[in-house]
């Protein structure tokens, strides 16, 4: 399957790209949290890994919520937190927005209190203002009304919109969408994709949703019985085939593409990317437009020459970089390159002895039929 | 004048009406201050003293009024270590006084006064506290704009309860203040006073006074809505 997604648009004036110093241990009954990361001072990072991997309590050490975490932390440059020198910068003078699973808005107050609450708190000329984040998150039509009479969905977006009208120079979101049902995430994701695009706060999102991390991030940490397995960029961590990532059911690649040519006669339209380009059904957006392609494993077969005579439009070149055991012992995880593009393809370990598949050769990749996860 | 009014009540049992609401209130202003901070402690700590503070605050629940009253009466008599510490400050001994029936009703009531707070506190949670520190609030911002208004039943409730209480107090003010008139006879004393007089016309009036009051305060109690968010 490949899935499509608008890509951010890359902001320009606030974010740093000085990283963020995160060295941290938690020692608690039972579990240990002890990581040693850099990470992005722009862009959305996403903490990636299965419940109980520690990306929660990771986040709320970042926030200075959770006082028990020993270690140091230090947001473009400024001192959070060094256990050594006995620095704690209490959570409410850390210049960062963080939105809880839940919406967690106040009962007693409308949702304009609730949006001014952190606001006139901020003593700074807020350069986020209040009408900007009431519209990123479509909620005009809210601001008189409780928190118990709203939906769900539209509790998270106040939330997310309280959380950035304090301007905040770090946005911590916690898997603002797992209480959501799949309807309400549908109705929240396009929101986070603009804030992506139109704001330049450096985002640290913790999900278990591979489809939330492709579609979102651009740099992942992936975390495993609390330790970071791996820290980097989004497409180079999808397709390796050392993690764990590679062997769950969604192993695949994301690869950033732009909108090429639309095709009115049949209805397509044409993406390119660096190594070869995938024709999908017709996008509304605009050519020149920049759009995340979602290729799973299991959609990409191999061939030996470029297959004439089939339905399978999109056929790249590429060349065997890797092979790994994949989750059953039936199949295989196959890593190419399709000129300068990594892909990940699902075989089965007979498919590889027949075609002679081995490190550096060449053959074409086929990207099967194209189903779109947003539209 | 009101006693023509009410030809049952006489001036000096008007003066007991009058103390005893004057003893009620000024108890439980001074109880909101005081439980307040044991409530929040209570229902913050980890402390392993979190047990024995609960126990001690609840004691009035289980003890004979007179036990405490004894007690009371001990410490704050002249050779009692509050009582040595009164006359130091050269106020004399509270005892048989207007302040030492306050004292000992604010020790009497606590528990009445100290629980539902804490209840209130404990129902809210982290989760309110640590969205508002996100959001820049200091701990006693979040303390007046988030914990206040979240509470504000639990103390509805925990006044009400506080009041009701003191009025209602009769063994510890007994031990401690004696029968003074306008000084410490309140009504619960001055309707035992009327029944040894075999007054029981008077003594009629003013307890079916205190029991539809009390049945007021309960009524009020239980048909409050705490949902008042909805």
């Amino acid at each position: 399957m490949t899935a499509l997604t608008p890509a951010p648009q890359g902001g320009t004036a606030a974010g740093s790209d000085r990283p963020v110093e995160l060295r941290m241990r938690v020692d608690w009954p039972g579990f240990v949290l002890e990581v040693d990361l850099a990470l992005p001072g722009r862009g959305v990072t996403a903490l990636f890994g299965h419940s109980g991997s520690g990306k929660t309590t990771l986040l709320r050490c970042i926030a200075g919520l959770e006082r028990q975490g020993r270690g140091r932390l230090a947001f473009q440059g400024e001192v959070w937190q060094d256990s050594a020198r006995r620095i704690f910068v209490p959570t409410h003078r850390r210049p960062l927005g963080y939105v809880f699973q839940e919406a967690s808005l106040f009962p007693h107050l409308s949702v304009q209190k609730n949006l001014d609450y952190g606001r006139k708190r901020v003593g700074t000329e807020p350069s986020v203002s209040l009408a900007q984040a009431v519209e990123l998150l479509g909620i005009g039509h809210l601001l008189g009304r409780l928190p118990a009479r709203l939906s769900g969905g539209e509790r998270q977006r106040v939330a997310i919109a309280r959380a950035l009208a304090t301007s905040p120079r770090l946005l911590l979101m916690d898997e603002p969408l797992a209480a959501l049902d799949l309807k309400r995430k549908a109705e929240i994701l396009p929101y986070l994709e603009r804030l992506h695009a139109e704001l330049d706060i450096p985002v640290f999102y913790v999900s278990h949703s591979p489809d939330e991390v492709a579609r979102l991030a651009d740099h992942v940490v992936l975390l495993a019985e609390g330790r970071a397995v791996a820290s980097g960029g989004l497409q180079e961590t999808l397709a390796r085939l050392d993690l764990p990532l590679a062997f769950s059911e969604d192993a695949g690649v994301v690869i950033a593409a732009v909108v090429a040519t639309h095709d009115d006669n049949y209805h397509l339209s044409r993406l390119d990317f660096p190594g070869g380009n995938v024709v999908v059904a017709r996008r509304r957006e605009p050519i020149g437009t920049r759009l995340r392609v979602r290729v799973h494993a299991r959609d990409v077969s191999l061939a030996l020459e470029r297959a004439t005579g089939t339905s399978i439009a999109n056929l790249l070149p590429a060349q065997v970089t890797e092979i790994a055991d994949a989750d059953t012992p039936a199949h295989v995880l196959v890593r190419l390159d399709a000129g300068g593009t990594p892909l990940l393809a699902r075989i089965t370990r007979r498919s590889l002895d027949q075609l002679g598949v081995a490190r550096g050769k060449a053959l074409w990749a086929q990207i099967k039929a194209v189903a779109l996860l947003s539209d | 004048m009101l006693d023509d009014l009410h030809p049952a009540l006489s001036h000096a049992d008007w003066a007991a009406v009058w103390l005893t609401l004057r003893l009620a209130s000024v108890t439980t202003v001074i109880l909101m201050f005081v439980g307040t901070p044991i409530a929040w402690w209570l229902a913050r700590t980890r402390s392993r003293l979190k047990a024995v503070v609960g126990a001690v605050v609840a004691l009035p629940l289980v003890l004979p009024p007179t036990v405490l009253g004894f007690y009371l009466l001990v410490t704050m008599g002249p050779f009692g270590p509050v009582g040595r510490f009164t006359q130091w400050l050269g106020i004399g001994l509270l005892p048989f006084t207007f302040p030492g029936l306050v004292v000992a009703s604010v020790f009497y009531s606590l528990p009445f006064v100290v629980q539902p707070i804490q209840n209130a506190f404990e129902a809210i949670g982290e989760r309110p506290l640590e969205v508002a520190a996100t959001l820049r609030a200091g701990p006693w911002d979040r303390f007046f704009t988030v914990v206040l208004p979240l509470a504000t039943p639990g103390f509805i409730t925990a006044a009400i309860l506080g009041f009701a209480h003191t009025v209602g107090e009769f063994g510890v003010v007994l031990m401690i203040g004696g029968n003074i008139p306008e000084q410490t006879r309140v009504v619960s004393v001055a309707i035992y006073d009327h029944v040894e007089a075999l007054e029981y016309a008077e003594a009629h009036v003013l307890a079916a006074g205190m029991l539809v009051f009390s049945f007021v305060v309960l009524l009020t109690l239980y048909s409050r809505n705490n949902k008042v968010w909805k």
